[in-house]
């Protein structure tokens, strides 16, 4: 490899960026889109739900659970109704996203003792949502339970019973639990797989297609010298967008960065050497630009959203699934990232993600070398 | 005009499938695609790696953890001798959640008094979290609740039969056993469907237009109406064929239960592509190259598979961005997918979405059918 060809390749590699306007324009316009509307858009959160409430009763009891309901942030009383009827179409209509029925005989109940029932509906089509709602509905009434059954105490003249066992949660790493710290970092893996690969197939490809590939291949420069001179300009730009990603993340959505910059430096640096050999190799077997950039935006978006841990737990998965997760670059670079950004400072989780993503460039750039030298 | 517009149906047709790579481009991502979600798309919770250290070693503190155990939604990976191996388990990612019991626990909690169960939640996917959270305090409610009434019937036995308490009974609709995958693959179709159509019929057209065949094809008979037709029915015809095999693979392989009416889905998703074939028509107006079709596809299904409620709820959303949704046709077909999938007809809710989705597709079929027009002249 002689340096002096290498500045050569990358030189001309520059111009021709600089001379497409419109794909630099990519670089950067594709990046803060896909920051805003996945930062934005990506929230599991569930605030002032909806509520109907069809209160059979309409009993002192039944009034001072509503207005526990009524105080929380977590939900919003939409809609009073009087039947049963105009509860399930409000739910089937999506008016409401829970219902919650109080039957007539309520504040009997209670007086009698025993365990009372609400009801509470919600439309279960969306799982986790489902999910959400009714851990925070139980939370309320388990709440709403206490007083009563503190009030019952109270008046038999009995000695206050404290509730025997309390939990005392502490969530490390994202104390609010608030999703925009889990995402987003997410966002910024996402970005760069899709971005990296689809910059080099891409431009790769048109090279192939138009023939002046082996122009380049005539003249003396080796695969080697070709193939890490093209990368070197997109590798720069890619790490300058990795900034950009990273900027906005902290700046605009306040996601604490608590490792450091030289360590995130380093792994965003494999991650894209990883991608853009994907992207390199995609392009130098396929040889289209149809088939490069649909290859592409299969093999890089699909597993960074889904078998990464963007969103879906890996754990969760099915153990063929978990299997497959492993061959997904996306999946260490995400741990990475998350671990810098919310865990902060520590070598010693990083080591073996690292480990796999310089075994991953290896491995790519290897392929992509011999599938590049097999067309000359 | 049927017979010119049934010899361009014939060269579309023997296009798609000349080439073996994109016969299998056709079936095998569809299939991958579905199968990939079905399987790895799920928020739901049964196995979270959980770590305990009991230091209280008693027959209470073992009680309580063994709850935890046997509750389907934990799996108990390591159990703990001190402290500083919560935070090196946690630090690593090998447990998600660990439960630490404090000597003196059994004491207090006999004594009457309020123990203190500490948890430890890696919080860097909030969701999980956040639900595994609402688990524990149930568990732990249980348990305090039976415990403390089980001591009160010793001492206050004429008290404790009147207890009263309050209890949320769970009715999840449609989807009794809160399936992840119930959720998720009738909404994959649907952006199957978007993403395959859209880029097939973009693409068919612009590449034409970059070979330089257009013209060829502008100088023979065929009408301009003919020509839209025949690059529109091969994908609109391709785009069913597809749906009619991942709703087999999801119905048969993933038994999603089908509740609605098979005539009310057609007639969605009928509107549905002309709305999507509507977006490719412009794409292929504002595109010269593949390249740029390939750019300009990616711009629309982003968005629209993101504000479209595909996997994360619209009412989440800001509410700017839930009044964007309204501009996304995947949005509407979403709802009458799923409605047809597990809530059986609801008359009124699926001919409203219809409704919708009619109104864009006039109006992108318009603007693109006469910006085409334009970009042939």
């Amino acid at each position: 490899m002689k340096l002096n060809r290498l500045i050569a390749i990358t030189r001309k590699e520059i111009v021709q960026i600089w001379r497409d306007p419109r794909s630099l324009l990519i670089v950067f316009l594709m990046p803060a889109m896909l920051m805003a509307l996945m930062g934005y858009g990506i929230s599991l959160d569930q605030k002032n739900v909806p509520t109907c409430v069809f209160d059979r009763e309409g009993s002192q009891q039944s009034q001072d659970l509503l207005k526990q309901f009524q105080a929380s942030p977590y939900f919003r009383i939409a809609m009073v109704s009087g039947d049963y009827a105009s509860l399930v179409q409000a739910i089937n209509d999506g008016k409401c996203s829970l219902g919650l029925v109080i039957p007539n005989d309520f504040a009997e109940q209670l007086h009698k003792g025993g365990t009372v029932d609400v009801q509470g509906i919600v439309d279960a089509t969306d799982d986790n949502t489902a999910n959400l709602i009714f851990g925070y509905a139980d939370a309320m009434i388990a709440g709403y339970s206490a007083d009563v059954q503190l009030e019952y105490f109270q008046s038999r003249g009995h000695t206050t019973v404290n509730p025997p066992v309390s939990v005392q949660a502490r969530t490390w790493f994202n104390e609010d639990l608030d999703s925009s710290n889990f995402i987003v970092p997410g966002v910024v893996v996402i970005v760069m797989a899709v971005i990296g690969t689809f910059l080099t197939s891409l431009t790769v490809a048109r090279e192939w297609e138009r023939g002046t590939m082996e122009q380049l291949i005539s003249t003396p420069v080796t695969p080697l010298e070709v193939t890490v001179g093209k990368l070197i300009p997109y590798f720069v730009l890619g790490l300058v967008d990795t900034a950009f990603c990273e900027a906005i993340a902290v700046l605009w959505f306040q996601v604490p960065f608590r490792g450091g910059i030289a360590m995130m430096v380093v792994a965003s640096a494999l991650f894209l050497a990883v991608v853009l050999l994907l992207g390199y190799w995609i392009s130098a077997a396929t040889k289209s630009q149809l088939a490069a950039s649909q290859f592409s935006l299969v093999l890089t978006f699909l597993p960074a959203f889904l078998l990464s841990g963007f969103a879906f737990p890996i754990d969760q998965m099915p153990v063929a699934v978990q299997a497959i997760t492993y061959l997904t670059p996306a999946r260490y670079y995400l741990s990475l990232v998350k671990i810098i950004f919310l865990k902060g400072p520590g070598l010693g989780p990083l080591i073996p993600q690292l480990f796999a993503l310089a075994l991953f460039a290896t491995i790519i750039g290897r392929m992509a070398l011999r599938s590049f030298r097999k067309t000359l | 005009m049927l017979n010119r517009l049934r010899q361009m149906l014939i060269k579309e047709f023997i296009q798609l499938f000349r080439d073996p790579r994109a016969r299998f481009g056709l079936i095998v991502p569809s299939i991958l695609q579905i199968l990939i979600y079905g399987y790895a798309a799920t928020f739901e919770l049964h196995h979270v790696r959980m770590a305990v250290l009991d230091q209280d070693h008693s027959y209470e503190s073992r009680d309580l953890l063994s709850r935890f155990e046997s509750n389907g939604h934990f799996q108990l990976t390591s159990t703990l001798t001190n402290w500083h191996q919560i935070s090196d388990l946690i630090d690593h990612g090998k447990v998600t959640l660990a439960i630490q019991i404090l000597p003196g626990f059994s004491e207090l909690v006999r004594k009457g008094q309020t123990a203190p169960v500490q948890v430890i939640l890696d919080g860097t996917n909030s969701n999980t979290a956040l639900i595994a959270l609402g688990y524990i305090n149930e568990i732990a409610n249980d348990y305090g609740q039976e415990y403390a009434l089980s001591n009160l019937q010793r001492t206050a036995p004429a008290i404790a039969v009147h207890v009263p308490s309050v209890e949320l009974a769970r009715r999840p609709w449609y989807n009794p056993n809160l399936e992840s995958q119930w959720f998720f693959v009738p909404g994959t179709i649907g952006s199957i469907l978007l993403t395959s159509c859209l880029t097939l019929a973009s693409f068919a057209i612009v590449r034409e237009r970059e070979v330089g065949t257009l013209e060829q094809v502008m100088v023979s008979p065929i009408s301009r109406l003919e020509f839209i037709l025949g690059k529109t029915i091969p994908f609109f015809l391709i785009a069913v064929c597809q749906m009619i095999l991942i709703m087999f693979i999801g119905r048969l392989w993933f038994q999603v239960p089908f509740r609605g009416s098979y005539v009310l889905l057609g007639i969605g998703t009928t509107v549905f592509l002309l709305s999507i074939l509507g977006v490719a028509l412009l794409i292929s107006t504002v595109s010269g190259t593949q390249q740029q079709a390939m750019i300009a596809s990616f711009f629309f299904i982003m968005p629209a598979i993101t504000l479209s409620g595909f996997s994360f709820p619209i009412s989440s959303m800001p509410p700017l961005m839930q009044w964007l949704t309204y501009l996304d046709p995947l949005r509407f077909y979403l709802v009458i997918i799923r409605d047809s999938f597990l809530k059986g007809v609801e008359w009124g809710v699926v001919w409203s979405q219809i409704g919708a989705l009619a109104i864009i597709a006039t109006v992108l079929l318009g603007i693109s059918v006469q910006r085409f027009h334009k970009s042939l002249d």
